[in-house]
């Protein structure tokens, strides 16, 4: 059977359990036809653990984003496993206890660099790092929550995804020539270890399933997962620097 | 599978993640406030037992279970 990615070599970071967004992008690439390799930050006996639960156990390569010698010797351990890239899933993002939940004018400066650094920074580390092995062009997907808006308890997060948006602008125009395309999906809340992590951001989901037009599932990452899967297919070859809302339409509405 | 033997393998699994002497993780501790295991560790043990007693435990079902005793409780009646 030949699936919307068959052939293609993917390597996405982000899995830390398999509620994770980057565990359910795995699993319908594989399904798809992807070969995948996972990296993973922090707890690795838990990421290779979780590796082992996707249809085909994918291997797994340590991976802080902010740390150089990691970013330089991370083309080396993909080319283990891969003879070259065609996707790169970023689904990475952290802010200190300050940045998230609690009062957003008193985050100190060096938090707020800490959570743009990881978040947003970050993006740009990956593809460069990953850039080498994409000799035929390729497809870099980033999560996004929409930062047009301000939102409750997610503040200097919120800060940081509108610069993740702006990366993608840049990285969408300087990578072109190269055939890389780069685009954000901003999906709506999907209850991973990450969101339940953010207090109070939980409550966005009740609101968000009742005024969606299509309505939303917060315990459903397959919408968010398959669409993903499209932004790294042939699918969509002219789209770069675009964010594609994966919200059940709630951004389209006032009320 | 014994209430016992699920603790002693619980306990071990809650060693190796969180560092805590197997012999301090009793039925009457909890989690956070006597062995002062963070979130993400318990994911890990969760994950683990899961593999060790063929069990699925959910997220929602994770936050119920405070101390190691509705741990194996739980265990108990879903392996």
């Amino acid at each position: 059977m030949s699936g919307l990615l068959q052939g293609k070599r993917l390597v996405i970071t982000g899995v830390i359990t398999d509620a994770s967004l980057g565990f359910h992008v795995a699993k319908v690439a594989q399904e798809q036809g992807a070969q995948v390799v996972l990296t993973g930050f922090g707890r690795m006996s838990l990421v290779e653990r979780i590796a082992k639960r996707l249809p085909n156990p994918a291997p797994v390569i340590e991976l802080d984003v902010t740390n150089p010698e990691h970013l330089e010797a991370l083309p080396g351990k993909v080319r283990e496993h891969l003879d070259g890239v065609d996707g790169v899933l970023h689904s990475i993002a952290y802010g200190p206890p300050s940045t998230l939940g609690a009062d957003f004018l008193d985050a100190p400066w060096e938090d707020v660099a800490t959570a743009v650094q990881v978040s947003a920074y970050s993006l740009k580390s990956l593809a460069v790092a990953l850039l080498p092995l994409m000799s035929e062009g390729g497809s870099v997907v980033g999560m996004d929550f929409d930062a047009r808006v301000a939102w409750p308890a997610y503040n200097w997060m919120g800060v940081s995804k509108a610069a993740l948006e702006s990366v993608t602008r840049y990285l969408a125009r300087d990578l072109g020539p190269r055939k890389v395309r780069v685009n954000l999906v901003a999906a709506g809340p999907v209850r991973t270890m990450a969101a339940k992590s953010i207090p109070g951001f939980t409550d966005l989901d009740k609101m968000w399933a009742e005024r969606a037009p299509l309505g939303w599932d917060p315990t459903d990452p397959e919408p968010v997962a398959k669409s993903v899967c499209v932004l790294l297919s042939d699918w969509l070859p002219a789209t770069t620097g675009s964010m594609v809302w994966v919200d059940g339409g709630l951004h389209a509405v006032g009320m | 599978m014994e209430n016992e033997e699920i603790r002693t393998g619980l306990a071990e699994i809650v060693e190796e993640v969180a560092g805590v002497a197997a012999d301090d993780v009793t039925v009457e501790k909890s989690f956070v406030d006597d062995l002062d295991i963070d979130s993400l560790s318990m994911v890990e043990i969760a994950v683990q037992a899961e593999d060790k007693f063929g069990v699925k435990i959910p997220d929602d079902e994770l936050a119920n279970l405070k101390t190691v005793g509705d741990a194996v409780t739980y265990i108990a009646a879903n392996a």
